[in-house]
């Protein structure tokens, strides 16, 4: 071999896995990962008498016949979604502008606002209940007490993955220039934002948004510690009498959140090609 | 003919420009004032520039140049004075309502567009209809050579490509002004001086009123009819090229525009004796007394016979430059000073050499 093909290609550093440590590694993880999913798969096609496999948990949840018993399970997952369009809409409706005019406008604020974000992911959740259940008193009195009103809490909850996932976007994009070149233009702000920067800040804003989502189909102690009735806590009501039907639900969701990272870590290469 | 030739002949297109439908104003920049806290980005600036005119503002970093210009593109609220164009006050317009085009010094094309939406999009934002926007953009791309180009993205051009494509998305909505922020600082040499000739010859065929920003002298003087040297928010002077270079109305033009050798001599009245030769004062009137004097190389003969007339110095370095050399001698005093001669004299460091000056007017500070 010639010095240099030897030179040619990536460059590896001396602390950095061969690549049967790196198969070692990933299998392990995914053993981690699979035992306890492959564990809830095979309890969900147990008959719970007989121990024999079937698929009857499965049908019954989805028969027509069972609608009435499933009733709360299906309006608390009808709830979850809800929580998750209002809390997506958050995010874009408060926390995508900010960033955006804090960015283009007022760079000192950066840290700042930085700092704020990160801030939920510091606070233990039930701190954060205790925090928000006086606030809660007081939207109650103004928005009622339907479940969507979590969806607040649920924004503030989201903001540090949302902010990552964005600010990530937003530092390779050249914000500034394309959209004084955009005024310069003609473009009124509105159109400078709708056609200029959300076409090149897609990447980021769906990757919050999926994130978004992941979260709030995931979340429980805030729903049970303000008595809320959202995905995860109607799992846990219903794994007190219906065990497998928790088991599939739990299989469902993590499948749906799954699903969703895959969707984020697609963006992130298509997004590549406009940006590269 | 090899490939590469063709290819550099299809690049850069040698006919004249269309017109695209051009009407050049008048721009005018009336003692305008930029405030960044204590600091004074631009302290009253005033500037006119002539339908059709291409006027550079020249000068180093942090002198304003650039505020001046983002000013005038209604992207920096002033804080004082006006701005005209084509006699409309338009200091409260907003940058989308100012008809101007502009070329940033950063590369701008809208990354998820192609190059010919890019250069429609002025055209959308004006509501031109499909059919004349297509039109309008596949001449304006034309205009500088990229016609064949419309259908890339901005990532599968180089970065010369990239700014003439900004330029002609720029033109293509005809403003009253173009502007150009430093659009060559970011190419390597020889397609910057390639896009500068090219962007001076559209703006002539086109004779559309531009100002560009610059802090490259050499580019300001080969471009612009008129350059306006800044320094720290004021304008130190503005003339032709030719006026700046013969007669800088300031030591700061002297030193700024081409290359002075400062040389310490004494001024009475008007008149300045330094380093056996006399000179005439450029600019204001000083008072008496010691001063440094601005000597341009090319004022400055070189004699390599090591007797004769002249002032006996020594040669401390030569430097190749293409079609001239520069060489830098020691006086005798310890001054250093540069001399500019042809390339057939070939001086070595230690030879023992004479200076002569040739007396043109020259440029004084007092002494410290």
């Amino acid at each position: 071999m010639s010095r240099a093909s030897k030179l040619a290609g990536p460059v590896r550093l001396g602390l950095a896995p061969g690549n049967v440590t790196r198969w070692i590694i990933l299998g392990v993880v995914a053993i981690v990962f699979a035992i306890p999913l492959l564990s809830l798969l095979e309890f969900s096609l147990r008959d719970g008498f007989t121990g024999d496999y079937t698929v009857i948990h499965w049908t019954g949840l989805f028969d027509p016949e069972n609608a009435r018993p499933y009733r709360q399970l299906f309006q608390a997952i009808g709830n979850s979604f809800v929580l998750a369009a209002v809390a997506v809409g958050i995010v874009l409706v408060v926390l995508l502008p900010t960033m955006l005019l804090v960015h283009m406008s007022f760079p000192k604020l950066r840290r700042v606002l930085e700092f704020i974000c990160i801030i939920p992911i510091t606070v233990p959740a039930i701190v954060l209940v205790v925090g928000l259940a006086p606030v809660y008193s007081v939207v109650v009195r103004i928005f009622g007490s339907g479940t969507w009103t979590l969806a607040f809490a649920y924004g503030i909850l989201v903001l540090p993955y949302a902010y990552r996932a964005i600010q990530s976007n937003l530092d390779g994009v050249p914000v500034v220039t394309l959209s004084e070149a955009a005024r310069s233009l003609g473009a009124s702000w509105p159109v400078v934002v709708w056609r200029v920067l959300l076409p090149n800040l897609r990447r980021g804003v769906l990757a919050a948004a999926f994130i978004t989502v992941a979260v709030v189909l995931g979340e429980f102690t805030l729903a049970s510690l303000l008595n809320r009735r959202n995905l995860q806590t109607a799992i846990l009501q219903v794994s007190q009498s219906d065990p497998w039907v928790a088991a599939i639900l739990a299989l469902l969701a993590l499948a749906f959140a799954f699903v969703l990272l895959l969707v984020i870590g697609r963006l992130g290469t298509v997004g590549n090609r406009s940006t590269s | 003919m090899t490939d590469t030739q063709a290819l550099r002949t299809a690049a850069w297109p040698t006919e004249p420009a269309a017109s695209l439908g051009i009407t050049p104003a008048t721009v005018e920049l009336d003692a305008v004032v930029k405030q960044y806290g204590a600091h004074r980005a631009l302290d009253g600036i005033s500037l006119q520039l002539e339908p059709g005119e291409f006027v550079a503002l020249l000068g180093p970093s942090g002198c304003g140049k650039t505020t001046a210009l983002r000013a005038l593109a209604g992207l920096e609220a002033v804080d004082g004075g006006s701005i005209r164009i084509d006699g409309d006050d338009v200091s409260g317009l907003p940058t989308n309502k100012r008809d101007i085009g502009m070329v940033f010094q950063a590369y701008s094309l809208f990354p998820h567009m192609t190059v010919l939406e890019n250069v429609e999009f002025g055209l959308r934002m004006r509501k031109v209809a499909a059919a004349e926007r297509r039109e309008r953009a596949q001449e304006a791309l034309d205009l500088v050579g990229l016609g064949e180009r419309g259908e890339r993205f901005a990532h599968q051009l180089s970065g010369g490509q990239q700014q003439r494509v900004a330029l002609a998305r720029a033109l293509v909505t005809r403003p009253r002004v173009l502007l150009l922020d430093e659009p060559l600082s970011a190419l390597d040499a020889k397609v910057r001086v390639q896009l500068r000739e090219q962007i001076r010859r559209i703006q002539t065929d086109l004779g559309i009123t531009t100002l560009f920003v610059t802090h490259d002298q050499e580019e300001a003087l080969a471009v612009a009819d008129r350059v306006a040297v800044m320094r720290e928010g004021r304008i130190e002077q503005i003339g032709t090229p030719e006026e700046l270079y013969v007669t800088p109305a300031t030591p700061f033009v002297a030193d700024f525009v081409g290359l002075s050798n400062r040389i310490p001599g004494v001024l009475t009245a008007g008149t300045i004796a330094a380093a056996g030769a006399t000179f005439a004062l450029l600019g204001d009137a000083q008072p008496d007394g010691p001063v440094l004097a601005y000597v341009r190389p090319e004022d400055v003969v070189l004699d390599v016979a090591p007797k004769g007339k002249g002032l006996a110095a020594t040669v401390v370095a030569s430097s190749f430059l293409g079609s001239l050399r520069r060489t830098t001698v020691r006086l005798d005093d310890g001054v250093l000073v540069a001399v500019q001669h042809e390339v057939a004299v070939q001086p070595n460091p230690g030879d023992a050499v004479r200076i002569g000056f040739r007396g043109n007017p020259v440029s004084a500070v007092p002494a410290p």
